[in-house]
């Protein structure tokens, strides 16, 4: 099963970071999805720019409505994703547990929807 | 409903547990797997009266579920996943008409039924339905009935862990050696809610609380004896400390509620009525649980459970150790309940003034102002210590939160007789 490793962080206290820090954390990342690969799990992920950066869109009537910022205001906001394909749920969250951002922030473990399956 | 239909449906309730588990661990679908047992009790509930009841009625019960589960999977329209399984299905299904219970490995899958229904994933009071359904063999109904809520309600309740389970992938077995702790936590937590759901009967009065007693006891006692042979485990001490805190608080289910139903605290019970095989077998697993030397919270209260149940007279508690095993189990976990134990205990062992020094504390007043055996314990210490106005008042506000009946009753009964001692000082 494919599932999708959302990461949510604190961004405010992540842009706090000194460049030590930032540069542990980027190592920290870099084994994350070395090792993922090596297990043959990981399936695509990426990072992603502060939530500053973002721009939600919706049409109503046939009218594109264009604003400033994300969809909701959290404490923790989306700052990437990691693919996986797991044989269950309990892999899934073992690989989860392990991204760097796990120990400070939270991981939302989501199966991707399979409609080749019935 | 006949005799023998009654017996057909103590088997498959009996049974329920054992069959779910060896049939979802086939056709890895909760639905299929209990549509199918439903099915099968149809079928038993013809067949029984008439060709008498099986000698290995779970046997029988898994091989004819398992040609009903074919049968559907070959009525509807099926996806890929469910072909393939139906192809395994009739691979190694037999032909001839009578079920030949010898042919199918009959393992029990309980274990893994255990576990995948106490997976964290699953919110805890969807685990413990889904556990009193399928390892209970509870119906929907009886559920509803004994958590308070419509039965619409707990069916949606269900729906949604089953859908959970098969949508979120939520695995069929027993967790690997490395995560066992954790996850025994969830196992053992749901079991505990079950347990004091039908000890504390926090609303109302019904008798199916009592199932839900025995049901969590049998189904500790099912854990700790298959976690026994399951290869790479051992035995936990925190299971047996739980069953014991089970078998040590049942014991005194005889004694804590008169012929009105009315509820007897622990120092006014009749300690004759309380059961003593119960209390020694809740003594020895105990024993047994601390030379593990694992301690853990159940064993604590186990611990506790076990002092009060040795006293043969209230007066022969042995309230100082009761207290430095509260104050233990809160410094392993921190709760304001425990420490309103310890409260009380501190009282009985040096005297009502230094259970209120702890009660009288702000921030546990803020926490438990709202909790009516806050008020109740803080009203026994006043009317212990002669402070019978002040007690009155706090009785009052025990009474105004509590929703039990026999609480009431028995809170009522101490307002009026410190309102009567008021009166003569």
């Amino acid at each position: 099963m494919r599932y999708l490793l959302l990461i949510y962080n604190n961004e405010i206290a992540n842009g706090q970071q000194t460049p030590a820090e930032m540069e542990a954390e980027m190592a920290a990342y870099n084994a994350f999805g070395e090792a993922a690969a090596k297990a043959g799990v990981l399936q695509g992920g990426e990072a992603l720019q502060p939530t500053s950066t973002a721009t939600t869109v919706s049409v109503r009537n046939g009218k594109t409505i264009t604003t400033d910022g994300p969809f909701a205001e959290t404490k923790e906001q989306l700052g990437g994703y990691y693919i996986v394909d797991c044989a269950n749920l309990d892999e899934a969250i073992q690989w989860g547990a392990k991204i760097p951002g796990a120990t400070k922030g939270l991981i939302e473990v989501r199966p991707i929807w399979d409609f080749s399956q019935g | 409903m006949s005799e023998s239909a009654k017996v057909v449906e103590q088997i498959f309730r009996a049974e329920s547990g054992r069959v779910l588990g060896a049939l979802i661990s086939t056709l890895d679908d909760f639905d299929l797997a209990e549509d199918a047992l439903q099915e099968t009790l149809i079928a038993a509930l013809e067949r029984w009266p008439l060709d008498g009841i099986p000698l290995n009625p779970a046997a029988w019960v898994t091989t004819v579920a398992r040609r009903k589960a074919i049968d559907r999977l070959r009525r509807v329209k099926i996806g890929a996943r469910k072909q393939a399984l139906l192809v395994e299905l009739l691979r190694t299904e037999q032909t001839d008409e009578e079920p030949d219970v010898d042919a199918h490995p009959f393992p029990d899958e309980r274990l893994k039924l255990i576990f995948t229904c106490c997976h964290p994933a699953l919110a805890l009071e969807a685990q413990i339905a889904l556990t009193l359904r399928t390892l209970g063999g509870l119906t929907t109904e009886e559920i509803a009935h004994a958590f308070l809520v419509p039965v619409p309600t707990m069916a949606q309740r269900l729906t949604r862990a089953k859908n959970k389970i098969r949508e979120a992938g939520i695995p069929y077995q027993v967790p690997p050696v490395a995560v066992i702790p954790e996850r025994l936590d969830a196992v053992l937590k749901a079991l505990y809610l079950i347990f004091n759901e039908g000890y504390a009967a926090s609303r109302g009065e019904d008798l199916i609380r009592q199932a839900l007693c025995a049901e969590a006891i049998r189904l500790t006692r099912v854990l700790i004896d298959l976690m026994a042979h399951e290869p790479g485990l051992c035995e936990d001490a925190e299971a047996l400390g739980l069953l014991a805190l089970m078998l040590l608080h049942d014991a005194r289910r005889m004694a804590r509620v008169d012929a009105q139903g009315e509820l007897i605290l622990l120092d006014e019970q009749d300690r004759s009525l309380w059961m003593q095989p119960e209390i020694e077998e809740g003594i020895a697993l105990l024993d047994r649980a601390l030379l593990l030397r694992r301690p853990g919270p159940y064993q604590m209260q186990a611990a506790i459970s076990a002092l009060h149940a040795q006293a043969a007279q209230p007066e022969a508690t042995d309230w100082p150790q009761i207290a430095a095993l509260y104050a233990a189990l809160a410094r392993l976990t921190p709760s304001p309940v425990i420490e309103l134990n310890r409260a009380v205990a501190l009282g009985m062992a040096h005297g009502p003034l230094y259970g209120l020094m702890i009660l009288d504390q702000r921030q546990l007043e803020d926490e438990l102002g709202d909790y009516h055996l806050f008020h109740a314990a803080r009203a026994d210490l006043l009317r212990r210590a002669g402070w019978f106005h002040e007690a009155k008042a706090s009785y009052a506000q025990a009474l105004t939160l509590c929703q039990n009946r026999a609480e009431q009753t028995f809170l009522h009964r101490r307002l009026i007789e410190c309102t009567e001692a008021a009166i003569q000082h």
